[in-house]
């Protein structure tokens, strides 16, 4: 009896000391030197992993940020200024402020201005239905309906509007990591400056084509008539190829070129009510 | 036993409704649209203007590399304007519009003219031909002829023929074989001269015994040409699976059949090639079939390039009322097009129409893991894990499965018992691994 | 054209008349014989189990996907009746119910739907539930009840062993094959299915038809059944060449226990077998040869129901090494 107990002990015993040192062996044989600041910065990042930086993952990115001279041109989105400041001071190393973007839709398409002229059967995919075909409607530039960037949003920041077929972004939750960027195949989504408010003005469309068959498509259309051109204080729109871009560097928000739109493809957001609306509607208003 | 390829393939229902229809010719329509992109490459550029008169046959856009092609007007008339057309994907392709000229004799028929057996041109003069008269593969792909032809000396052995036209449906290259017979072997010296070879082969499938008994009788005398008749079996029309079927030899992965001293040209081409080198006849029309059940009078047609399909469909009685899908091309690998503008262009093949009921795909299912699409693969891939690959995202992994290799033949999701859409995800899958392949090669 | 919008979708725009439900009922026919069989000898104790085991399976199949998992219910698509139907088949006609249903609820709930549902389960759902019954309750799963012909009977009382288990008590107790075969059943009577068994592993025959049929409608290749038997055959011909009067002779061990059953419909389960012809083989192979060395050295008379589920677990493996052979990959092939 006594021996039995005595023998397992041993042989236990034995097991757990040879096993301890071939662990204690291979742990030092292969040990792998790693940068205490790799683990420090990677505390400093948001740990969404969402690879908004360009890197797979929070920690590729703070390897990244240590093992780089010059981290300018590195920039956590979802982080923003704070966490870059904090890295910064962290490694010593300098790094460029950004200014906070949000993503916007840049098309109106919803089934009801936008009709549908044909069906799609397949994968409920953006990426793939644009490889097979121009979308279901006659607009070969608008969204194509099948939430490609909402599948991409790790933050779910985004869902789609049952009633207009179309992406909503939910500005709060939005980390501008740019992944529904990415995923739009059609480039429809754009990461415009969250100025204070989030007041944005943009074009709501991105059809190159001729007025008449942009309309034709899609009531709200830009059928680049550069009305807006005309009345912009800033010179801040463009047009090419039949479509007017406001370039958030330049535009100042004063809203001049939103009422002037025969379509209504410019979109302004957070606005408050428009006072001289009950005083003097402006032409474009009073037409419609 | 007749010769076929080993592994894979299918045997749709065939429905050549129109294999007994002789071909028509469609009258000049009164517009023509003529994309600048109709073949693999560079688009040509546009060298006429608006207002200009043009006539049957002379150049309106210039090849725009060596891999292109010039366009040639399909008519004589003026170019109205350089506008947009949709192509078979929908989306808007730069295009040439001309209006036909009703009056002017060049846009009636040419009358047939005699055969002419003598080949007066030297093997470079053909090549150089081949090129400026815009002749492409009518067998669907585009591919500029010429650049086949530009072979090292010694390259190449035999000169394959293909007559297959594995598709369901159809009967184009098979009605052009019974009747313009001796001018494609005509067109089959031609080349044989160009690409100094002394062999020939012919593959034509069993279901059109007509066409190989006819080329059998009228090959007697002519040295060096097969013809070949082939089990039936899609898709052997594949460049591929043709030289597997014919000569027993494989092309090797991410090769071409030049590198088994092969060339391969449709008999539609071969006769252009005919046509260019002996009648001296750009390639500004094609024979097109257009089929279908519902239809009231399916056809086999000679037509324009630039005719819109709107009046090809007119021309067959009309679409029926429970059309649900048009297809440019045949049902395996066709494409279902949105809108009926588009315009004919070098590859198309066929119009197919398809009523309510045959027109919506299944519902699809879990992966039961038949492995029924394994065994149909002509290509010895697994389509149900590159599905799988694609849908998760894992590319590098799909392009180690030689997800390039698919040549998209469709089999596998006829086949799929579960109506997965294994092909849409492979060809995305494929995309998405040809732009990381290319993105590595630069880095 | 119609007024509804035209369909726009990747090629290829037809398809084979080939759909999974009816590849399901393809097998469900093809088990219609063997059935039928056990029916005519079992009498009402069969049809009890079988309706217990079918309509339990669609049952729990319902149940979880409807309230547990609240996915879309596939009870139509035919695999839960398949997975009832088989699981019938490997238990012996007039278990109690209660069990019945519990077997059921592992193949079903454990086996099968835990795993994703159809086509993600790696283990054959009905061998699961017989395992899961065989190994809880040994005793009611082997009392096998003996055929009679023409059975109209409520409950059996005449139980006896199967021939494979007669053999494997024998040979326990030093007896000589020459001496255990004076018990044995007739092969003819193995064949049509007169012997003491599970429910539907009676009749060779039937079994042999309806796997006939499911080769010709092309549900299955015959690469599977064909190697599983021919492995058994030559495996236990070898044992048997070297002493026969230890071991019993291959066409006894083809024709009894679950052997053909197995072959023909539990090893060739699409979802849990081999992709490729060439991991068909290999599969079967170890299907066979793990079966003969448990029936002649384990201590169950049969084994082929643990033979499949263990081949089963390599079937993963055996899809990622036995790939089909790419075209043009012979060749090194220049890039282009």
């Amino acid at each position: 009896m006594t021996d039995s107990i005595l023998n397992s002990i041993i042989l236990l015993g034995a097991l757990g000391v040879i096993a301890a040192l071939v662990l204690y062996v291979v742990s030092k044989k292969f040990h792998v030197y790693e940068d205490p600041l790799i683990a420090e910065v990677e505390e400093l990042l948001p740990a969404a992993n969402c690879a908004g930086c360009g890197f797979p993952g929070c920690r590729a990115f703070a390897e990244k940020l240590v093992a780089t001279e010059d981290i300018s041109e590195l920039f956590c989105p979802v982080g923003g200024n704070e966490v870059m400041k904090l890295v910064s001071e962290t490694l010593g190393k300098a790094v460029a402020e950004k200014d906070p973007t949000v993503a916007v839709i840049r098309c109106q398409g919803s089934c009801e201005v936008r009709p549908k002229t044909s069906e799609y059967q397949g994968p409920k995919s953006c990426a793939i239905s644009d490889l097979i075909y121009s979308g279901e409607t006659d607009c070969q530039y608008g969204c194509l309906g099948d939430g490609d960037c909402v599948a991409a949003c790790s933050f779910d920041a985004m869902y789609m509007d049952e009633a207009t077929g179309l992406p909503v972004v939910i500005t709060d939750k939005c980390t501008s990591c740019g992944m529904c960027v990415d995923a739009c195949p059609r480039n429809i989504i754009e990461m415009r400056p969250k100025k204070k408010r989030d007041l944005k003005i943009f074009v709501g469309c991105l059809n190159e084509e001729k007025g008449g068959l942009a309309k034709k498509a899609c009531s709200v259309a830009c059928i680049g008539c550069s009305k807006c051109l005309d009345v912009c204080p800033k010179d801040a729109i463009v047009i090419e190829n039949n479509l007017a871009y406001i370039d958030p560097a330049y535009c100042t928000l004063c809203r001049k070129c939103v009422p002037v739109c025969p379509t209504g493809s410019i979109i302004e957001t957070n606005f408050p009510p428009r006072k001289e609306k009950v005083a003097e509607p402006t032409k474009a208003e009073s037409d419609a | 036993m007749l010769k076929t390829f080993p592994k894979g393939g299918i045997h749709p229902p065939e429905n050549k409704i129109t294999s007994g229809r002789p071909i028509r010719r469609l009258p000049a329509p009164k517009v023509v649209y003529v994309p600048i992109a109709q073949h693999i490459g560079i688009p040509a550029e546009i060298i006429v203007d608006r207002k200009d008169k043009v006539t049957v046959g002379q150049v309106i856009a210039r090849s725009g590399g060596f891999v292109s092609s010039n366009i040639h007007s399909p008519v004589a008339g003026t170019v109205t304007k350089l506008d947009m057309v949709v192509d078979t994907r929908g989306y808007k392709k730069q295009c040439i519009v001309i209006r036909t000229d009703p009056k002017d004799p060049a846009n009636e028929d040419l009358p047939e003219e005699m055969l002419k057996t003598e080949i007066a041109m030297a093997p470079e003069e053909i090549r150089q031909r081949i090129s400026d008269f815009g002749i492409v593969g009518l067998g669907g792909a585009t591919f500029p002829s010429h650049v086949k032809l530009s072979v090292k000396e010694d390259q190449i052995d035999c000169l394959v023929v293909n007559g297959v036209e594995c598709e369901p449906y159809l009967t184009a290259d098979h009605r052009l074989m019974l009747e313009k017979s001796q001018q494609i072997l005509v067109g089959i010296r031609i080349l044989m001269r160009a690409l100094g070879v002394t062999r020939a082969i012919i593959g034509i499938e069993n279901n059109k015994c007509d066409a190989i008994d006819l080329f059998r009788k009228e090959v007697a005398g002519n040295d060096g040409i097969q013809i070949a008749a082939l089990q039936v079996k899609y898709p052997q029309g594949g460049e591929k699976q043709l030289i597997r079927a014919l000569l027993g030899r494989e092309v090797p992965k991410n090769g071409l059949p030049m590198d088994v001293g092969v060339v391969v040209h449709n008999v539609g081409t071969v006769y252009a090639v005919y046509q260019a080198v002996q009648h001296n006849r750009p390639l500004t029309e094609r024979v097109v079939t257009v089929t279908g059940k519902s239809l009231q009078d399916p056809s086999n047609f000679w037509v324009r390039i630039g005719t819109p399909i709107s009046d090809l469909l007119e021309a067959v009685g009309g679409v029926p009322e429970n059309t649900r899908k048009i297809v440019s091309g045949g049902p395996m690998m066709g494409k279902a097009l949105k809108s009926t503008d588009v315009p004919v262009t070098k590859g198309t093949s066929g119009i197919l129409v398809i009523p309510e009921g045959e027109a919506s795909r299944g519902e699809p299912r879990n992966c039961i893991r038949c492995g029924e699409c394994v065994n149909v693969c002509p290509m010895g891939l697994e389509p149900h894990l590159l599905m799988n690959l694609t849908e998760k995202g894992m590319y590098e992994k799909a392009a180690q499965e030689d997800i390039l290799t698919c040549i998209e033949c469709g089999s596998c999701s006829y086949v799929c018992p579960s109506h997965r859409p294994l092909l849409d995800y492979i060809r995305f899958g494929k995309s998405i691994s040809r732009q990381l392949a290319t993105k590595t090669a630069q880095q | 054209m119609s007024d509804q919008p035209i369909i726009v979708s990747a090629s290829p725009h037809v398809h084979s008349d080939r759909t999974s439900r009816k590849l399901m009922f393809d097998v469900v026919l093809a088990l219609m014989p063997a059935l039928l069989v056990s029916l005519y000898v079992f009498g009402y104790s069969a049809v009890i189990t079988t309706v217990a085991a079918v309509v339990s399976c669609l049952v729990f199949e319902y149940l979880i996907q409807r309230y547990i998992l609240k996915t879309p219910v596939t009870i139509g698509d035919g695999s839960a009746l398949i997975t009832g139907l088989l699981l019938a088949f490997n238990l012996p006609a007039g278990l109690p119910v209660w069990m019945v249903i519990a077997g059921s609820l592992v193949a079903i709930g454990i086996a099968k739907l835990s795993f994703g549902g159809l086509g993600f389960n790696v283990f054959n759902p009905a061998l699961v539930g017989r395992v899961f019954l065989l190994v809880s309750f040994p005793v009611q799963m082997t009392r096998w009840p003996t055929a009679v012909e023409n059975n109209t009977r409520l409950v059996d009382a005449v139980t006896g062993a199967t021939p494979l288990g007669m053999i494997k008590e024998g040979v326990q107790f030093g007896e000589t094959m020459s001496q255990i075969s004076t018990r044995l059943p007739s092969h003819t009577d193995m064949l049509l299915g007169l012997t003491a068994g599970s429910l539907g592993e009676m009749s060779a025959l039937a079994l042999i038809l309806g796997g006939i049929y499911l080769i010709a409608r092309k549900v299955i290749s015959w690469h599977i059944p064909v190697t599983v038997l021919a492995t058994i055959a030559l495996m236990t011909g070898l044992f048997w060449w070297a002493d026969p009067e230890q071991f019993a002779n291959p066409l006894l061990h083809v024709l009894s226990g679950g052997a053909i059953l197995g072959a023909f419909y539990m090893a060739t389960d699409l979802v849990t077998s081999p992709v490729t012809r060439k991991g068909m083989v290999v599969f079967a192979i170890g299907v066979g040869v793990i079966t003969v060395v448990i029936r002649l050295f384990g201590s169950y008379p049969e084994g082929i129901s643990f033979a499949i589920l263990i081949m089963n677990a390599f079937v993963p493996l055996i899809n990622r090494y036995f790939k089909p052979k790419r075209f043009g990959a012979r060749i090194k092939a220049k890039m282009v």
